[in-house]
């Protein structure tokens, strides 16, 4: 990532202080931070959630989301001050010479508009080009950045294009206006592996050919190092160290910046099938799924035995059918074909026919306990109504197991009985979804991407929870992922899945070595590595034109059409 | 769009189903009503003997679920019975009432959604400044106000203090469309300072609860202009709630009429339907309610199919 004229600083930031309003006053979020950034130059931002990583982030384009303020310090952008700039100026900055690609493109583009408008409309608005000029630029720009049909694409609305398309549509319309300066706010995080990959690369590709600056914000450090110059890490506002990435990668100076590199360390004793006679305790048959009334399946023959004690790890990219298999298992969606055996026993299709004791026996922790956990009922309740339902377990009893549970999850009773999920942290809140599985007796527990909405400390410390909850009360675990970091530390047995059906199976050390099913192998080498020679290194074996959904054989471009 | 089509004749059928029970309902809410249309019709001085033939005259000494099956035989068939004071028929009763208050609910509607839209859109752009708090204000104490009330405090001012529109909207058979404007002014401008608030303070609400949306932060990152921001990327994405309150409202100027004609003598079916209940004239009470309530669906079905037919999704499918 060279460029010739990296030594002109194009935003410096001083000791920027940003405070936010919580509980009627003003709360200090951001505790002055330091940073330099030259044209060209790609900076890393990294920290947990909570770091301030968005935040430094828009404040470097002078802007506060609503209940946020710019406290202190400065931010000077090219000779301008942007603290004390009038409002109107400002905007007249934002997307011409800033411009801002933001996490979830399908939710930051506006739904009722076509995507070429939405790109259009600030070289419009800036008079920078006429709609027809900036149309044939937007073509360009889609052409550039390898998305399919470039002529035609942007005449289509968000819900008709893919989300990895979508990033690359919006990191275009960042470009629209060939900004000094682009903030990413973690634009691959989102994403399955397979399609990240594209992204970098295009993001990496154009931010070169026009020599912008950019500021790269995400927890992952793997992707991080494949973008950036250098890198600062942050940790509850304030900064930690900044170094090139290299340097960063090779020798951390900190204890935190370390404890986020060995966060990957997590591993499990893999644990081989029973050898006598045990049956599994749940085996799916030859299952078929659909939604609806329609015909198209979203299972496909899909098989696998999952045995006591032991954790299988469901993989795939999204809409792979992984969670729709765990709504077969529970009943939630009875299958069209096949069946399901529970210890032997074929359970009912449909959770409605199956008796309390089979509903016990599985029990699910969601993705976003934010909204699995119903906010207008206290941890006691959200935990004791299981134990209560199941169990028929009533006053002193019901409390003595809550706590019980609330002691397993490691918090403390006395301090979280009586509190709400919105007064919690979300790792405490996925801890709470964990209690609750556990408050039916469950003999399995169906995990679906649990850790995947969490930062990487955070997650592990619930990896580690559940191994040694599964230890303990010998559980077996279906765990849904999508992330293959995951799958290493702690699955025993890992089954592949794509388009709805079971491409690979079978125990994790064979999986992760070759050879393997291709998909397989796309998917593992699609994973990030430390390495910050890693993505280079892929493009260069793969191709640059074969990556992501282009290396997706099967799917064919969507001719333009009404 | 054969899944609007679908969703159309389904909700047109279940429509039928709630007629046929509203039309059972009022039914019996009028037999349950003290006294009857003979005693209604001759007064104080009735005899037993008058009201026992007129009731054998009109029918009604057969018992009351009898009645009410040959009326609904007769209203399958499109014939909704004569009114049993005049003795003329229903649809020759009502059509030219039910015209008038179509056209002064058409003639409210013209002013009340506009201005409702166009203000909700301004205090969403200007939202907790003075002008939001004075046109909340206003547009809340004008629909807390009791219409009659407001109706004579209209007349009060705009006809009998400034006499610049007339305080009584008699029509006659053939005045100019102008002049029919000019009459109808005050009733309209009532129902238009009734109903306006809730459309405006809809509008402003589903706008200002899109406000926090990813692709408005995005919009406003963009440089976008504040005004640009509400009116391009909110309100495309507002208009299923807004459509769903407007219709809500059009039905209210239809069916909640009743009090603003009688203030303003205006022949409407409202006025029609006061009429006909104290009488218990049945036939009319019944066809009126029916229209009132053949009304809400529609325009709730309206609503609905103009919920989707503005959602980009279902108008443009993978």
């Amino acid at each position: 990532m060279g460029s010739p004229k990296k030594n002109e600083v194009l935003l410096e930031i001083k000791d920027l202080r940003i405070e936010g309003y919580a509980d009627e006053e003003w709360i200090e979020i951001v505790h002055g931070i330091d940073l330099t950034l030259h044209r060209g130059e790609v900076m890393g931002l990294i920290g947990e959630s909570g770091a301030g990583k968005s935040t430094i982030g828009l404040a470097a384009m002078g802007f506060a989301r609503d209940g946020c303020r710019i406290s202190g310090g400065s931010v000077e952008f090219d000779g301008m001050e942007l603290t004390t700039t009038p409002k109107a100026d400002l905007r007249a900055l934002r997307g011409s010479r800033i411009a801002y690609v933001a996490q979830s493109a399908a939710a930051s583009f506006n739904p009722a508009q076509k995507l070429i408008d939405q790109h259009t409309e600030a070289p419009v608005h800036y008079r920078m080009k006429k709609r027809l000029e900036a149309q044939e630029d937007a073509m360009e720009l889609y052409e550039r950045l390898r998305l399919p049909n470039p002529t035609e694409i942007g005449f289509r609305y968000p819900h008709q294009v893919s989300g990895g398309q979508l990033q690359r549509a919006m990191t275009a319309m960042a470009m629209a206006c060939r900004p000094d300066l682009i903030i990413f706010d973690e634009p691959t995080t989102a994403l399955d592996v397979t399609t990240q990959i594209e992204v970098l690369a295009a993001i990496r590709d154009i931010v070169d050919q026009f020599n912008t600056a950019a500021i790269y914000i995400t927890h992952d450090l793997a992707v991080v190092a494949q973008m950036a110059d250098t890198i600062k890490v942050l940790l509850k506002g304030n900064e930690v160290e900044e170094a090139s990435t290299v340097e960063m990668l090779e020798n951390p100076r900190e204890d935190y910046t370390k404890s986020l590199w060995a966060v990957r360390s997590f591993k499990r004793e893999q644990r081989a099938r029973p050898t006598d006679a045990t049956q599994p305790i749940i085996s799916v048959e030859h299952i078929d799924a659909s939604y609806g009334n329609s015909d198209v399946k979203v299972l496909d023959d899909v098989s696998f035995d999952i045995y006591p004690g032991m954790t299988v790890a469901v993989v795939g990219e999204s809409g792979s059918g992984k969670s729709t298999t765990a709504r077969c298992i529970t009943g939630l969606l009875p299958p069209t074909a096949g069946r399901i055996l529970f210890d032997g026993q074929e359970l009912p299709a449909r959770y409605q026919d199956r008796s309390k004791e089979q509903l016990r026996q599985v029990q699910m922790i969601y993705q976003i306990a934010d909204t699995a956990l119903n906010p207008q009922m206290r941890i006691g309740d959200i935990i004791g109504r299981p134990a209560e339902f199941y169990g028929n377990l009533r006053g002193g009893a019901l409390k003595n197991r809550v706590d019980e549970l609330l002691d397993l999850i490691e918090l403390e009773p006395s301090k979280f009985y009586y509190r709400y999920p919105s007064e919690l942290s979300g790792g405490q809140k996925q801890r709470i979804g964990i209690a609750r599985a556990l408050a039916a007796d469950p003999r399995m527990i169906i995990c679906d991407e649990v850790t995947s909405a969490l930062d990487q400390l955070v997650a592990e410390g619930i990896l580690k929870l559940l191994d040694r909850l599964q230890e303990e009360l010998d559980l077996a675990y279906m765990f849904i992922t999508h992330d293959l970091a995951t799958v290493r530390s702690i699955a025993d047995e890992v089954v592949v899945m794509k388009q709805g059906k079971v491409v690979e199976q079978g125990p994790k050390d064979e999986m992760f070595t070759p050879p393997h099913h291709p998909y397989t192998d796309l998917l593992l080498s699609s994973v990030p590595e430390m390495d910050p020679n890693w993505l280079t290194a892929l493009l260069e074996e793969r191709g640059v034109d074969n990556i992501g959904e282009a290396a997706d054989t099967g799917k064919s471009a969507l001719k333009p059409g009404e | 769009m054969s899944g609007v089509l679908g969703i159309v004749l389904k909700r047109l059928g279940l429509g039928l189903l709630t007629l046929l029970i509203i039309s059972i309902l009022i039914f019996f809410a009028v037999e349950l009503l003290p006294g009857d249309i003979a005693q209604a019709v001759l007064g104080q001085g009735a005899t037993e003997e008058t009201v026992n033939a007129m009731r054998q005259q009109l029918g009604l000494d057969r018992p009351a679920p009898v009645r009410y099956l040959e009326w609904l035989a007769g209203a399958v068939q499109g014939d909704f019975g004569v009114s049993l004071i005049s003795g003329n028929s229903v649809g020759n009763v009502i059509g030219p009432r039910f015209l008038n208050t179509l056209f002064l609910a058409g003639y409210a509607a013209l002013i009340a959604v506009p201005i409702s839209i166009i203000l909700g859109v301004i205090v969403a752009l200007l939202r907790n400044s003075l002008f939001d708090r004075v046109a909340n204000v206003m547009t809340l104490t004008s629909i807390s106000s009791p219409e009659f009330f407001l109706g004579y405090i209209l007349i009060l001012y705009f006809s009998v203090q400034w006499d610049m529109f007339p305080s009584l909207a008699s029509l006659g058979p053939d005045i100019s469309i102008g002049e029919y404007l000019y009459r109808a002014f005050l009733p309209a401008l009532t129902m238009v300072l009734v109903v306006t608030a809730h459309m405006m303070r809809m509008t402003r609400a589903a706008i200002i609860n899109l406000l926090a949306s990813p692709y408005i932060e995005m919009a406003r990152l963009k440089g976008t202009p504040a005004w640009k921001v509400i009116v391009f990327h909110a309100l495309p994405n507002a208009w299923a709630p807004i459509i769903n309150v407007v219709a809500l409202n059009l039905a209210y100027l239809i069916t909640g009429v009743v009090l603003v004609e009688v203030v303003f003598v205006y022949p409407g079916i409202g006025q029609l339907l006061v009429d006909a209940v104290s009488k218990r004239d049945f036939p009319i009470v019944q066809a009126c309610c029916l229209i009132f309530a053949a009304t809400f669906i529609l325009l709730n079905l309206t609503a609905d199919v103009g919920a989707i037919l503005t959602n980009p999704r279902l108008r443009h499918p993978k």
